[in-house]
């Protein structure tokens, strides 16, 4: 049995493995088939200043290995996630990362602040939402927003600061760079790719919002080439996911430079996945005579 | 335990009409909870997404669980590849099903081509109560009517194009029975279409209405929020969602 223990900016995780935000509620559901205390954390699902509705069905559509999503952040506002979904969630000997977002960098704060005075263990702060009209992906996709909005959330909170990163930019590395000049203590990316089906039968796209994110096993390369472009990019450290569905994913992850690993879409395919991830990747360690998986973390050995 | 999920063995396969295939499974503990109008997730060899499928039949004293599909897709044509003796990974019994109400003394049950398995669960717990209307393209799309038949139900049988029963929809035998006898719910499973004509009727005649809904989905269990459908509850608007708040939902809740 290796350690399979990892810190990120000063919080302990039992384990690297995540469930990442927008595919497990605030965890409830999922703890009818396993308990929440074999997760290594909780990336909860992203929530903003006010209730949201979301956008209209359909929002799901299946892609060669993968999917598209356009939820677009239905959540019941922070407060409500504050009153009734945390005080479960901190009970579950797990470590809570609330995910939240704004439509601007104001509501941002107003988030971060009212989180800052909860139990909560770190914060992320999602610039990278595919699926709403104003902020989301809008703040992602420029180093100048991108580092407003940071700048303007680190001063409202003293907890751990994750900044979740869009995919959907030329250079990823270089927002990661503005986000940790502006006081960002890790990154995780990457959230969706944006992308689109068409019902060649009716000619309207699948999904009612005609874009949407997409995740799946499909998109793994990429993640993994974006973990290798930020990680040698940024001194924080950096949470990794896209595409995640085996210990051996995971594994690939944290030597391109991930130090944990959230799991998407793959847990719609196996719920399962997360808990059996984490065993899987025990296995690939033990049998390679490996005692500590932090000793994997970004030693790919580049050519 | 709310739901559950593992390989289960199918024990019997048919087709029962073209594109259509009825399994049955060997799975005492999802058989032991499973309720009318709950469906099964099950995992597609190759791809990301479960595909959801309704509840036809379940049987708690031999453990099984029937479902009835039609290959809409590359999944279910995968899913109808499948054979006796293999097994499937599913992920159920899921979602909130019809209202059991013991005293009901008249039910009507309408089913729309592939939303009339859901509506058999029920037609067998109420027997000789129920009158079941179902509707499909044509002849060569019917099914389940001897089953039916068999929980003691009466059946009418409509057609679009005529070939088999009656000319026309659901709805016009719905107006006929809501006339000549007291009815004290209808359910109804089908196109949206359909069960839009339906809530009209019912709320027309001040009749109790459920009805069962499709969305396309990705966790099955309320966590992810795909499914969404818009609902009224209390005067205010709401998405929903069809695999946990539904599939069945009351029909006067739902916003078209």
């Amino acid at each position: 049995m290796a350690d399979l223990s990892v810190n990120v900016c000063g919080v302990d995780f039992k384990n690297p493995i995540i469930p990442a935000s927008g595919v497990f509620g605030y965890g409830r559901e999922y703890e009818e088939l396993f308990p929440l205390s074999k997760l290594g954390g909780i990336a909860t699902k992203g929530t903003t200043l006010h209730k949201r509705t979301g956008n209209l069905a359909p929002r799901i559509a299946e892609t060669p290995s993968g999917m598209l999503n356009s939820v677009g952040l239905q959540n019941p506002g922070i407060d409500h996630f504050i009153e009734c979904d945390l005080p479960y969630l901190m009970s579950k000997d797990t470590v809570i990362l609330a995910n939240f977002a704004g439509s601007t960098v104001e509501e941002c704060v107003a988030v971060a602040e009212k989180l800052d005075k909860t139990d909560v263990h770190m914060l992320e702060l999602n610039i990278s939402c595919p699926n709403v009209k104003h902020g989301g992906a809008a703040f992602g996709t420029s180093c100048e927003m991108a580092s407003e909005v940071t700048a303007q959330v680190r001063k409202a909170t003293s907890k751990p600061l994750v900044v979740k990163l869009s995919p959907n930019v030329t250079s990823i590395a270089d927002i990661a760079k503005a986000v940790e000049e502006a006081g960002a203590d890790a990154v995780s990316l990457i959230n969706t790719l944006l992308g689109m089906r068409i019902d060649i039968n009716t000619g309207r796209p699948i999904l009612r919002n005609n874009v949407g994110g997409m995740s799946g096993p499909a998109v793994f390369p990429i993640a993994v080439r974006m973990v290798w472009q930020v990680a040698n990019a940024v001194k924080i450290p950096v949470i990794g996911m896209g595409g995640v569905s085996t210990g051996r994913d995971a594994i690939e992850l944290m030597m391109a430079g991930a130090s944990a690993v959230q799991v998407g879409a793959s847990i719609f395919t196996d719920p399962y996945a997360p808990v059996r991830i984490v065993e899987e990747m025990n296995e690939f360690l033990d049998s390679k005579g490996i005692k500590d998986v932090k000793d994997i973390i970004g030693t790919v050995k580049p050519w | 335990m709310k739901y559950t999920q593992g390989k289960y063995i199918i024990l019997k396969k048919s087709a029962i009409a073209r594109n259509m295939y009825s399994f049955e499974m060997l799975c005492p503990e999802v058989a032991q909870i499973a309720q009318p109008g709950q469906f099964v997730h099950i995992r597609v060899e190759g791809f990301t997404l479960r595909r959801p499928v309704s509840i036809c039949e379940i049987n708690r004293s031999k453990g099984t669980l029937r479902i009835v599909f039609e290959i809409r897709g590359e999944g279910t044509e995968k899913i109808a590849e499948l054979r006796e003796g293999d097994a499937m990974d599913m992920l159920a019994p899921l979602g909130h099903g019809f209202t059991i109400n013991d005293d009901y003394k008249k039910i009507v049950l309408i089913g729309g081509g592939i939303g009339t398995p859901p509506m058999l669960p029920i037609a067998q717990h109420y027997g000789e109560k129920a009158t079941v209307i179902t509707g499909f393209r044509n002849a060569s799309a019917v099914i389940l009517q001897e089953d039916f038949a068999k929980a003691g139900a009466q059946t009418i049988l409509c057609t679009d194009d005529g070939s088999q029963g009656i000319h026309g929809f659901v709805t016009q035998p719905l107006k006929e029975l809501a006339e000549s006898e007291e009815i004290s719910a209808v359910y109804a499973c089908g196109p949206m279409g359909m069960l839009k004509g339906i809530t009209e009727i019912c709320a027309e005649k001040g009749i109790y209405c459920e009805i069962s809904l499709e969305e396309r989905m990705a966790c099955g269990i309320g966590a992810c929020l795909g499914c969404a459908c818009r609902t009224k509850k209390n005067d205010e608007e709401y998405f929903a969602h069809v695999c946990k708040e539904g599939p069945v939902f009351k029909a006067e809740e739902v916003l078209w």
